[in-house]
């Protein structure tokens, strides 16, 4: 365990701390965006925050795949998982989501079978052993679960099994980025990047970024030495006039990424000219959908879904805290009407939601803090 | 779901080689290899795994220091471990 203590290590993180602040211009406040729910997670559980001088923030970005599915698509889904003979299969995140008509577990209640699930292949088994039953997978994620999703309709089709198919709303990340660098509400100085979802990518992509609007992006691993190696990082390049894409999780994410998952998804899905993000509306390019050649196994075109716009309830905030423009805490209901086991918004259900981690974890951060004591 | 969960190779199943059966924290279960194409897995390899599939090849160091981060994260952890738990994955 030695190499874990190594990241764990106290004084190291001070270490670290003392020299981040070192690099911090008197008088200049630096923003920068985890863009990954698991980021949010590590910077929350071990209070990261309280780490960073006073100048440094850090913004949780659009990075929970379960966050950003508009209520329209829970709508959808839920559609489909009523026309007879269906078996809907999804994961366990997805199951409180609430949309206009409720969440699949009130759907459940109402006498459609949905069941959860913990990979796609899992979904095929249900498929292979039910040829009666029209078995249906709500995919959803980034990158990191597309590649899952293409090779299970591979295989699908190899095994020539007709009664699957997948409702996909899986999403890709640089879209929301840009979206948000594009926001006239947040000034940010730079990024940490998502660790899995460049495992799969690789940083080339994150070019533009660096190049067409001059942040600093740097992946990173998911240990709170890591993040904080990050920001440190991030600094050093601000500090040189430097913005480029490093890559600090080299011992998990080739440069280069998965090129066969990279490939896989290309040959099963083609990027939707449009999709609309929760919080964030339309991004053009942002999704994935099912290849024509692949339409047998494609639930948008054996069902007829009503695709219907569903606006989030006004008393969620969803929408700021996804792009990062309200921290979880200064949401209205954060906390009273919205909790995990009752909640309004979606970053409050999942458990890569930013709401959530914050709940769990966050309590007693410095901001928070300071803002109760007007200091 | 977007975990990703550390497990060492067991065996890489014969009639199946996108197959492997994997130890994941004590849970044994199948998991497809089939995006580590070019990578050349034997018992004993760490494998980072995703809904099911193996995304990257890692080292030991690294699989306990995934697995550190996982166990600190908590709920969220114990939920997707249950989800292996249940899962009916081939088993080749």
């Amino acid at each position: 365990m030695r190499y874990v203590d190594e990241y764990r290590d106290a004084a190291k993180a001070r270490a670290l701390a003392a020299r981040i602040a070192a690099l911090c211009e008197p008088g200049r406040a630096y923003k920068f965006m985890e863009v990954c729910g698991g980021h949010t997670h590590t910077i929350y559980k071990h209070g990261l925050e309280d780490h960073l001088p006073a100048a440094v923030t850090l913004v949780h970005g659009p990075g929970c795949p379960v966050c950003v599915i508009p209520m329209g698509r829970v709508d959808d889904a839920i559609h489909i998982a009523e026309q007879p003979d269906v078996i809907m299969t999804t994961f366990g995140d997805m199951m409180r989501v609430p949309g206009g008509r409720g969440s699949f577990l009130d759907a459940t209640a109402r006498g459609a079978d949905i069941r959860m699930v913990y990979s796609p292949l899992d979904a095929l088994k249900i498929a292979r052993e039910n040829p009666g039953k029209r078995v249906v997978f709500l995919a959803i994620g980034f990158e990191t679960t597309a590649p899952s999703t293409a090779m299970t309709v591979l295989r699908a089709r190899a095994e020539g099994i007709e009664n699957f198919s997948v409702f996909c709303n899986h999403v890709t990340i640089l879209p929301a980025i840009k979206a948000i660098l594009d926001s006239p509400d947040l000034r940010l100085d730079g990024f940490i990047g998502p660790g899995h979802v460049s495992t799969v990518i690789g940083c080339l992509p994150y070019g533009f970024i660096a190049r067409d609007y001059g942040k600093p992006l740097v992946v990173a691993g998911f240990e709170p030495l890591d993040v904080l190696q990050a920001v440190y990082q991030n600094l050093i390049q601000l500090s040189e006039g430097r913005s480029e894409v490093e890559n600090q999780y080299a011992r998990v994410v080739p440069w280069e990424g998965n090129l066969k998952a990279l490939a896989v998804i290309d040959e099963v899905m083609e990027l939707r000219p449009t999709f609309e993000w929760r919080g964030l509306g339309f991004i053009s390019e942002s999704a994935l959908r099912v290849r024509e050649r692949y339409a047998a196994f494609d639930a948008e075109e054996l069902f007829r879904i009503p695709g219907g716009r569903v606006a989030d309830p006004q008393a969620c905030q969803c929408g700021e805290v996804l792009k990062g423009v309200l921290k979880p805490w200064e949401c209205k209901v954060f906390g009273t009407a919205c909790t995990p086991e009752t909640p309004i918004g979606t970053c409050m259900v999942s458990s890569e939601g930013a709401c959530a981690a914050y709940y769990n974890f966050g309590r007693f951060s410095r901001d928070r803090v300071r803002e109760a004591t007007g200091t | 779901m977007c975990l990703g969960i550390p497990g060492e190779i067991v065996e890489i199943l014969k009639d199946r080689p996108d197959l492997a059966k994997v130890d994941v924290s004590g849970v044994r279960r199948a998991i497809n290899i089939g995006l580590l194409e070019g990578e050349s897995l034997v018992p004993g390899d760490w494998i980072l795994i995703h809904v099911g599939f193996a995304l990257s090849k890692i080292d030991e160091a690294e699989a306990k220091s995934a697995m550190d981060f996982l166990t600190s994260i908590g709920q969220a952890y114990e939920d997707e471990m249950a989800a292996l738990r249940e899962s009916m994955i081939e088993e080749g």
